[in-house]
């Protein structure tokens, strides 16, 4: 289940993050911008071909010690990226369903970017946005 | 009549209906009563009722006890669900969903089954069948007159539920100072090209007052902002807040509706509708919508993009963020346009939000953008169901027409799990969701050699049979050593293979080293002899494995040493096998001739005796091979083709060797390869032969070993190079040219294909073992070569002095 979800704008300032109040929420912000490192480094390590064939979903970001949170990475062709923070001590999830986290995620996104009201860059306020992130972190409870 | 077991969801709704059809409370209802409008509701055929009613035997009885009725409804479930009408159905259809009774009067049936049943499919059906009561009620609320209440309340009042129909009568007032203000505005001024209509609007306001609907409320609120410039809400707040009352208390009655029935369906389902109400757009606004639109978008069937959108509705003054969640809302298929309808919705949103009216998580029903199929009926809704409600319950749900009662249900389902709009959305969005799709289903594809067609040659043909003679030979001489299966299966089918015994095979055997049932030698038969010695070949070898199927045979392996066995061996096979026997064998491709030859010059001749022999032996044994003919047939054809040199004997010889190697290799076939590797070999094999001979059939190991074995010894005889190389190349050869060369007639059998790969497999990992054994002799009797040679030099010069 998704603990924290955060988009990142291509400047790497955050359009949108939220996480679950459980737990203090500056830890999550501060675990979404040490990743914000790794996919940088992800992106220029793949990227050296053409953008497109470098492929959307990052993965798994890097191992780390505390093996219930484990963060994923997605970056979009316009280098806006996806990092979700999710914890593991549930079911694991599975590769394919984190790809379908983050598919959902772009979708919704895109949708929040055909509204003419939205202006790229500005924090991303779309109640449907916010509903289908509640969603996904709900789910798997 | 059968005794009838009903769960708990039925047993209640039984009940409940029988005691609405039992009006007289006599625990007896008269057929001709509410049974039948209750069974005519259920929306089947005439014969149907007629023989469900003869098989809950009411006909016999004359009236519907309480028996009957509840079989009479258990098969009306089961005439629903689509299965036959049968007695024996009633306790024999599981899980079968309650019967549905679609009709006004069945309103209380419909919302107590709808209260009854317990999974989401009777719900969705059930609360579709609803005709919306509810909704009418509320729609009643907002209008003015009670009149039009009345008779719908009346309706409502048929029903048990008449409690929850009262409360909707409590905003009626309301209506009345909202065309007061309706009125104020009609002053209204024009400075903006909204303003245009709004003295259209007022007077069309008070024109709607005597109407029903809160529609006519509905529509004598709107006006106002459009003529208030589209700024000042003065008027508008007062009225706004009891407006917002308004669907509080729509909703307040929804909740004490949806608590009466604990469905969740016809919950959300009243809830639209109320919802409906206040949404819908009257046709005035619509009117004055589609002129907006016009100019915009002079094409009323085009889109608005979106940069045109966002300068009209900022016009609005709405703050961006509302603006933003009503684009939302209303583009409903995420394109970044707005259509008619869309745009319509949208102004709606924006109307309604300058009136004060929260803007809803989700868009109503009324204001989404209809289906094709819908829009008629929607329409039609529209303009009917404001002047009259009164009209039939069933005509009107409100916003989607009854033809589509599901729809009207799925719609705010859908509308409320957003889950299914995103799937929505991510089909139809970007490529890069099928991609990623396609990304992801494709690596999870399991490895099934199923799968993939293995080409196959389907026409026979003797140049391809040559081909893969050739090819096999080749790869033959390398896996001589490990087959003494082969002949084994022969063995067993000497009956099938008695008449194909001359048939040339050659090519067969060294394709046939699966063990499988290279049934594609069914299709052989009809083919040259070639074709049909590797049929019976490979039946022999189904003789190992069960099915007789034709695998495929195994891709030719393309082998450098072809060109050696080519330009030597097969020459000499040719000739060697012409001048053999074998009548019926046509070119004999060289299967692994050539390999053992160049080794085989070196070879000791020490050799030759032994596989004389050997050979001696194997003569001794053939008559009891004559009759598994057959099996010698293809094994000495591939023998032939294999060894190169092998057949040069008799046929009887060649044929049977193949049995007899066969069988050794049945026996025995690693000591078949220990043999190979040892001088001694020879004579092993040919003991092991012997006894092989005997014991036909026992181990089901590619026939090839021993054909080649034979073709071995009989080179042996024929010239002085007994060799193991020479034997194990005839044990390669036999063993691939038992496999099936050509995978003529497998395409048919996918299974056959299958198996046939399999069994390819085991045998391309015996030739591999085959193989690297090979390698080791050759390594061995490369250094004895070199160590003769040694001796020969040293030798020599004392010739020379």
């Amino acid at each position: 289940m998704a603990v924290c979800i955060a988009v990142i704008a291509k400047e790497n300032y955050p359009l949108y993050i939220r996480s679950t109040p459980t737990e203090n929420e500056l830890k999550f912000h501060y675990m979404v911008h040490t990743s914000l490192d790794v996919v940088d480094e992800k992106i220029s390590a793949m990227g050296k071909a053409l953008v497109d064939q470098r492929e959307l979903y990052l993965g798994l970001l890097y191992p780390t010690e505390d093996y219930k949170l484990c963060r994923y990475g997605y970056v979009t062709n316009s280098k806006v990226k996806f990092v979700m923070v999710v914890d593991s001590s549930n079911t694991a999830l599975r590769d394919n369903e984190i790809r379908s986290m983050f598919r959902k995620l772009h979708n919704s996104y895109t949708d929040v970017m055909c509204n003419p009201f939205y202006n790229p860059g500005d924090r991303i306020q779309s109640r449907a946005f916010d509903n289908m992130v509640t969603s996904m972190m709900i789910q798997v409870c | 009549m059968e005794g009838l077991t009903l769960s708990d969801a039925e047993q209640k709704y039984y009940s409940d209906l029988f005691s609405y059809c039992d009006i007289e409370s006599t625990k007896k209802v008269v057929v001709n009563g509410r049974v039948l409008e209750l069974f005519r509701a259920a929306q089947l055929p005439n014969d149907v009722v007629l023989q469900i009613m003869e098989l809950c035997g009411a006909t016999r009885l004359g009236y519907f006890g309480r028996s009957q009725f509840y079989i009479a409804l258990k098969l009306v479930a089961v005439a629903q669900s689509g299965f036959p009408l049968r007695v024996e159905s009633i306790n024999t259809v599981k899980d079968l969903p309650l019967p549905r009774f679609v009709a006004s009067k069945n309103e209380q049936e419909s919302r107590h089954a709808a209260s009854y049943s317990s999974d989401s499919e009777n719900q969705g059906s059930y609360s579709g069948v609803i005709p919306p009561p509810p909704g009418r009620g509320q729609v009643k609320k907002g209008s003015v007159s009670h009149d039009t209440v009345q008779p719908r309340t009346s309706a409502d009042a048929q029903e048990p539920a008449s409690p929850v129909v009262s409360p909707q009568q409590s905003p009626p007032t309301s209506p009345h100072t909202w065309r007061k203000h309706s009125r104020h505005p009609s002053g209204g001024n024009s400075e903006r090209p909204l303003a245009g209509p709004g003295p259209f609007w007022s007077p069309f306001g008070e024109a709607q007052s005597g109407s029903s609907a809160g529609d006519a409320v509905w529509s004598g609120h709107s006006p106002p902002p459009p003529q208030e410039n589209w700024v000042s809400f003065a008027d508008t707040p007062p009225t706004s807040t009891l407006l917002t009352m308004h669907p509080a208390s729509v909703q307040d009655q929804t909740t004490v509706r949806t608590v009466a029935s604990a469905t969740t369906a016809i919950e959300i389902r009243r809830q639209s509708s109320s919802y409906d109400d206040p949404w819908k757009i009257t046709d005035e606004q619509r009117q004055y919508y589609v002129n907006q639109f016009k100019t915009i978008q002079p094409d009323l069937n085009g889109f608005i993009p979106g940069s045109a959108a966002k300068e009209f509705f900022t016009k609005s003054k709405l703050p961006i963020l509302e603006l933003s969640h009503i684009w939302e809302l209303s583009d409903f298929d995420k394109d970044g346009a707005l259509t008619l309808d869309e745009f319509c919705a949208a102004f709606h949103l924006v109307v309604a939000r300058k009136n004060g009216y929260d803007l809803p998580e989700k868009l109503p029903e009324s204001l989404m953008p209809k289906l094709i199929d819908l829009e008629d009926s929607a329409d039609v809704g529209d303009q009917p169901g404001e002047v009259g409600y009164s009209g039939s319950p069933a005509e009107a749900p409100p916003s989607k027409s009854p033809s589509m009662p599901s729809l009207n249900q799925t719609w705010p389902e859908l509308n409320q799990s957003s889950e299914q709009w995103e799937t929505f959305s991510e089909r139809s969005s970007s490529s890069q969701t099928l991609t990623q799709f396609d990304s992801n289903i494709a690596p999870a594809d399991p490895d099934t050699a199923i799968v993939h067609p293995v080409p196959i040659r389907m026409t026979p043909s003797k140049i391809h049979m040559q081909e893969m003679e050739l090819k096999r030979t080749g790869s033959g001489k390398e896996a001589v050593a490990d087959h003494t299966n082969p002949t084994s299966p022969l063995l067993v089918k000497p009956s099938d293979l008695l008449e194909e015994n001359k048939i040339n095979s050659s090519v067969k055997f060294a394709s046939g080293n699966t063990v499988d049932g290279y049934s594609s030698s069914d299709s052989f038969t009809s083919d040259p002899e070639q074709i049909g010695s590797n049929v019976t070949r490979q039946r022999s070898h189904s003789g190992t494995s069960p099915d007789n199927t034709a695998p495929p045979p195994p891709p030719p392996r393309p082998q450098p040493s072809h060109s050696r066995s080519s330009s030597l061996d097969m020459n000499r096979t040719f000739t060697v096998t012409t001048g053999q026997q074998q009548a019926g064998v046509v070119a004999h491709p060289p299967a692994v001739p050539p390999r053992p030859q160049p080794s085989q010059a070196p070879g000791p001749a020490v050799h030759r005796p032994v596989d004389a022999d050997g050979l001696i032996t194997h003569t001794s044994t053939s008559p009891q091979q004559i009759p598994e003919q057959p099996n010698f047939a293809d094994f000495s054809q591939f023998e032939v083709f294999a060894a190169s040199n092998v057949n040069d004997e008799q046929d009887d010889e060649a044929e049977k060797h193949p049995e007899v190697l066969p069988a050794e290799k049945a026996s025995d076939p690693a000591s078949s390869l220990r043999v190979a590797k040892t001088d001694s070999k020879t004579e092993e094999k040919t003991a092991a032969s012997a006894p092989a001979n005997v014991s036909k059939g026992t181990t089901p190991l590619a026939p090839p070993p021993k054909p080649v074995r034979r073709r071995l010894k009989s080179e042996d005889e024929l010239r002085p190079e007994v060799d193991e190389h020479t034997q194990k190349t005839g044990v390669l050869a036999a063993v691939l040219a038992s496999q099936p060369s050509i995978p003529r007639s497998v395409g048919k059998d996918k299974k056959a294909i299958q198996a046939s790969i399999r069994r390819n497999k085991e045998t391309n990992t015996v030739l591999a073992r085959l193989n690297s054994e090979l390698q080791q002799q050759l390594k061995d009797v490369l250094e004895e070569r070199i160590s003769l040679e040694v001796q020969l030099e040293q030798l020599r010069p004392f010739s020379h002095l």
